[in-house]
């Protein structure tokens, strides 16, 4: 069983379509017990960092992300929720973050020249490093993005980079914790494939 | 680079896809649930559902069809139609979407799209703004293009992005329904007076308008469109394969 952390707003319910469409079973949940005996973990997540950080630990889901993260339970962060697993965010302020991968959130804005913001469509993946979530995708698929802020760290971390006046960390991963800054329930057949790939992690 | 956007427009009344001709004379077209997998399968990039029912058994109806769509189809689903405060944001973000576009309701509740950019996110409140040339002014038309609210549209959209709208539709009501073309003219002003993606709608007839769209105006973001694709007149997958014949960068 997968468990789809519900902390607040968000489209949930495409990324359990998307899920059911694969035949891996997910629950929408905020209970820590489901989400401790879940085998997978997925964090969802649109909005604004301050705001999502807030509602985690409001709802003591920080910890109980953090200690499964540590038992080896794969956990795949999506779009706010990738940026949610790094260690700091600078959107609106400086707010920590669950420091599950090493690196920093920050705007898409401040280096780039005549770029719209958001960053938002269709953007090609190119491959960084192998990953087992790319298991049935192909270097240049593309995937759906929205997002202003991006994850800056160091390249070990990343296993995709999309280009967008520079290149940004479209994928990244550290052991057994994986982040998507795209949204794979939104990228059609390629995404579906990630999610599928994710969903037959050990 | 990220790619041109092709959006095909459904617009829904009573449980079916209808496209009028400058806003009136609407005709059936087909079931909105299985158009838009036939679309999500052809590549398009993203689907917008326009409510234009006003009743509330017609609401319900549109969201039971926004349900199906989003179990089945896996592209972003924008929705508009009778967004008129934050509460409808809600219930169509439960049914799946993942935008939500507000016209008339952002003109007559001022502070929709500031409170709901701060509820859901900006990438999440989408402009749309329907502008008709009237005394040689682009002027902003509110209720389905039928009001004159004799706001200047460029005015209306900065003061709406500043309030937190993160993408703006821009429909141009002399150009709608006619397919000689999008309203080159407006939509090269508004694309650059903002610093947030612009979709172009309004008027597109022919792959050759999409060409010319993109290549007049290189920043704009995405074309939309609706009866030339319900009706077959031109297939996304032709017109997709045409533009990258052009060297415009899309998703083929």
């Amino acid at each position: 069983m997968i468990a789809i952390v519900d902390y607040g707003v968000g489209n949930l319910f495409s990324l359990k379509s998307s899920l059911d469409m694969i035949g891996a079973n997910s629950i929408i949940t905020s209970d820590k017990k489901t989400i401790l005996d879940s085998d997978r973990i997925i964090l969802p997540g649109v909005g604004a960092f301050r705001d999502a950080i807030n509602k985690l630990k409001e709802l003591g889901l920080d910890r109980i992300i953090k200690e499964e993260a540590a038992k080896n339970k794969p956990i795949l962060g999506i779009c706010l929720g990738m940026q949610l697993l790094f260690d700091v965010s600078y959107e609106f302020g400086e707010f920590k973050g669950l420091s599950l991968i090493k690196g920093e959130i920050k705007s898409i804005e401040d280096e780039t020249d005549n770029l719209k913001i958001p960053h938002m469509g269709w953007n090609k993946l190119i491959f960084n490093k192998p990953s087992p979530l790319f298991k049935y995708i192909k270097n240049g698929d593309y995937v759906y993005f929205v997002h202003s802020y991006y994850a800056c760290t160091n390249s070990e971390y990343v296993s995709s980079y999309t280009e967008y006046g520079k290149l940004l960390t479209a994928s990244c991963e550290y052991k057994n914790v994986y982040g998507c800054q795209f949204h794979p329930e939104k990228s059609g057949e390629v995404g579906l494939n990630i999610l599928k790939a994710f969903c037959e992690l050990e | 680079m990220i790619t041109k956007r092709i959006i095909p427009c459904l617009d829904v009344k009573d449980g079916r896809v209808v496209k009028g001709k400058n806003f009136t004379g609407l005709s059936d077209v087909d079931s909105p649930v299985k158009l838009a997998e036939y679309y999500s399968d052809n590549y398009a990039d993203e689907l917008v559902f326009y409510d234009i029912t006003a009743s509330s058994e017609g609401r319900k109806l549109f969201t039971e069809i926004l349900k199906e769509t989003a179990k089945k189809v896996f592209i972003p689903l924008t929705v508009g139609g009778g967004i008129e405060q934050v509460e409808d944001f809600d219930r169509v973000l439960k049914c799946g979407a993942d935008k939500v576009s507000v016209n008339s309701g952002a003109i007559k509740n001022k502070s929709l799209i500031k409170e709901a950019s701060r509820t859901y996110g900006s990438q999440c409140v989408v402009l749309s703004v329907d502008i008709k040339r009237v005394d040689g002014c682009f002027k902003v038309f509110s209720k389905g293009g039928r009001e004159n609210t004799d706001m200047d549209a460029i005015e209306w959209i900065k003061k709406c992005i500043d309030d937190g709208a993160g993408e703006i539709v821009v429909n141009s009501i002399d150009t709608d329904g006619v397919k000689k073309g999008f309203d080159i003219e407006l939509l090269k002003l508004v694309n650059n007076s903002v610093n947030v993606p612009v979709i172009a709608s309004g008027g597109a007839g022919s792959i050759k308008d999409f060409i010319n769209l993109f290549k007049e105006i290189p920043t704009i973001d995405a074309g939309l469109a609706a009866s030339i694709f319900h009706y077959k007149e031109v297939s996304i997958k032709d017109l997709k394969l045409a533009l990258k014949n052009e060297n415009i960068n899309v998703r083929i």
